[in-house]
């Protein structure tokens, strides 16, 4: 299994590890549900080096990222960050990613799951002198999430952060290394996420703990991570997303700019806007005793009408919670479906918006 | 938490509390620990019949679902309804407030199989 260079330091805290997709990653590290509780009231810290982030630089990069995404990168200055799904010609999902503009050229943050395909994927798609570079191998990244980050970051950092606003990074220095912070992430609270080299990774992991304990830091695992980032109904790519699904059923049309001239799968998706989509990624509420689980059958009236495709017992609101396809004529809020949990039917709510209302 | 000597334990990580043909069923310390924070529980029906093998009951922590088969045949004659309400009662007291079920036993040859707690401490050594 892959490692990263905080790996050891994983284990001797006592993790529990799994692999993930090839990297032995930290799924928890005493308790899954405190580890998320104090994201959301204090700050954790998360080892998400498994994912990919490539350089993407040359005169003609700006024309490929803009081709490759469905978001627009064109009015993306040094220092902004943008999110966009990368798409197939059929304009279903290949991989959702960050975007950051940087001086001569972007960077790409990828899913880890993705990585060597959406290497292949941009790599087939270059132009000119566009030059296409995988930064994975010495790129250690940490996020820094919750409430408190902001005034542990910046004593890590020594500097204010006030400026660098939510998806702004800039570049700065630790201990004499030039490292990126960015003001994102992936749990629907305040946060960062800091890019550097593999062999400062465990000096700032234990400044982290070191300046931390006074905001109640904890660290975090990828267990967290997941149920963080459903209650913030953020997509996960492999489950709520995949090349089976479109932006637009994925409730992601506004990273779609159907008014840029060209990208790959555009004809399809405004094909599909025209003419409306049949099934909409939702999000619900159970009502009834049970956990939806990906793969689990949404049913109203007796006949099958979608599929679960995240659920989780969500920490914060004490209730089971999940998103699922529905065929988009049953997908109004408030309408009450039942998810098929091993063959017994349980009533779940659609809900409009968020399942939290603080973010 | 050591494993109790008294118990009988099996190589899924069930343990039983055996008294003539009653017996009282649970996940052991191990198993709570590998699932992490439990979240729901699923039981059978007082009166359910089981074979040795069968999916009786299942245990969700907040990542996932697991199924918990039957480790000898029997007749449910009791559910822990506390467990119901409170699934991190696995968790935190896994061989006493924890438990899951008591039952007949139905086929006393099937309980030779099981594990002593010397064998299973053999078992789960080293993890």
């Amino acid at each position: 299994m892959k490692k990263t260079a905080l790996t050891e330091v994983h284990r001797e805290a006592g993790a529990k590890m799994i692999d993930f997709f090839g990297w032995e990653m930290p799924v928890y590290y005493t308790s899954l549900i405190e580890e998320h509780n104090c994201v959301r009231n204090a700050v954790g810290i998360f080892d998400i080096s498994h994912m990919g982030v490539f350089e993407l630089t040359g005169e003609q990069a700006l024309s490929v990222v803009s081709k490759v995404t469905t978001n627009d990168p064109s009015t993306m200055v040094p220092g902004d960050i943008q999110y966009s799904p990368l798409t197939t010609p059929e304009g279903t999902i290949i991989d959702d990613i960050l975007i950051y503009r940087i001086e001569n050229g972007f960077w790409l943050v990828v899913n880890c799951s993705n990585m060597e395909k959406d290497f292949k994927w941009i790599q087939s798609h270059l132009e000119g002198d566009a030059e296409l570079k995988d930064l994975s191998d010495n790129m250690s990244i940490l996020a820094i999430q919750g409430p408190k980050s902001q005034p542990l970051v910046e004593e890590v950092l020594g500097e204010s952060l006030d400026d660098l606003k939510f998806y702004k990074f800039r570049k700065t220095k630790y201990h004499g290394l030039e490292i990126i912070v960015s003001r994102t992430g992936y749990t629907g609270e305040d946060g960062f996420e800091i890019y550097l080299a593999n062999d400062k990774a465990v000096n700032i992991w234990h400044e982290f703990f070191e300046k931390g304990s006074k905001y109640g830091l904890q660290p975090a695992g990828l267990g967290a991570r997941d149920t963080l980032r459903l209650e913030a109904r953020l997509p996960l790519y492999g489950n709520d997303i995949d090349d089976t699904t479109t932006p637009l059923e994925a409730g992601l049309g506004r990273f779609v700019k159907l008014d840029k001239e060209y990208f790959i799968g555009k004809e399809v998706l405004q094909k599909q806007k025209e003419e409306g989509i049949k099934e909409k990624l939702v999000a619900f509420v159970m009502e009834e005793r049970g956990i939806p689980r990906q793969g689990y059958p949404i049913v109203l009236n007796g006949e099958e009408v979608g599929r679960v495709t995240s659920g989780s017992m969500s920490p914060t609101l004490g209730k089971a919670i999940g998103m699922g396809y529905i065929k988009v004529e049953h997908a109004q809020p408030d309408t009450i479906i039942s998810i098929s949990i091993r063959g017994k039917e349980s009533k779940a709510r659609i809900i409009q918006g968020r399942f939290l209302n603080k973010n | 938490m050591s494993n109790p000597k008294e118990l009988y334990y099996t190589k899924d990580h069930d343990w039983l509390k055996i008294e003539g043909n009653k017996a009282v069923m649970g996940i052991t310390d191990y198993a709570q620990n590998e699932l992490g924070d439990i979240v729901f529980v699923e039981l059978p029906a007082v009166g359910d019949e089981f074979a040795k093998g069968d999916s009786i009951a299942v245990v969700e922590s907040v990542k996932a679902a697991s199924d918990i088969y039957a480790p000898i045949s029997g007749v449910v004659t009791a559910i822990n309804e506390t467990l119901v309400d409170s699934p991190e009662l696995a968790n935190e007291s896994p061989f006493e407030e924890g438990w899951f079920i008591e039952f007949e036993i139905t086929n006393e040859d099937e309980v030779k199989e099981l594990l002593s707690a010397s064998e299973y401490d053999e078992l789960v050594k080293g993890d």
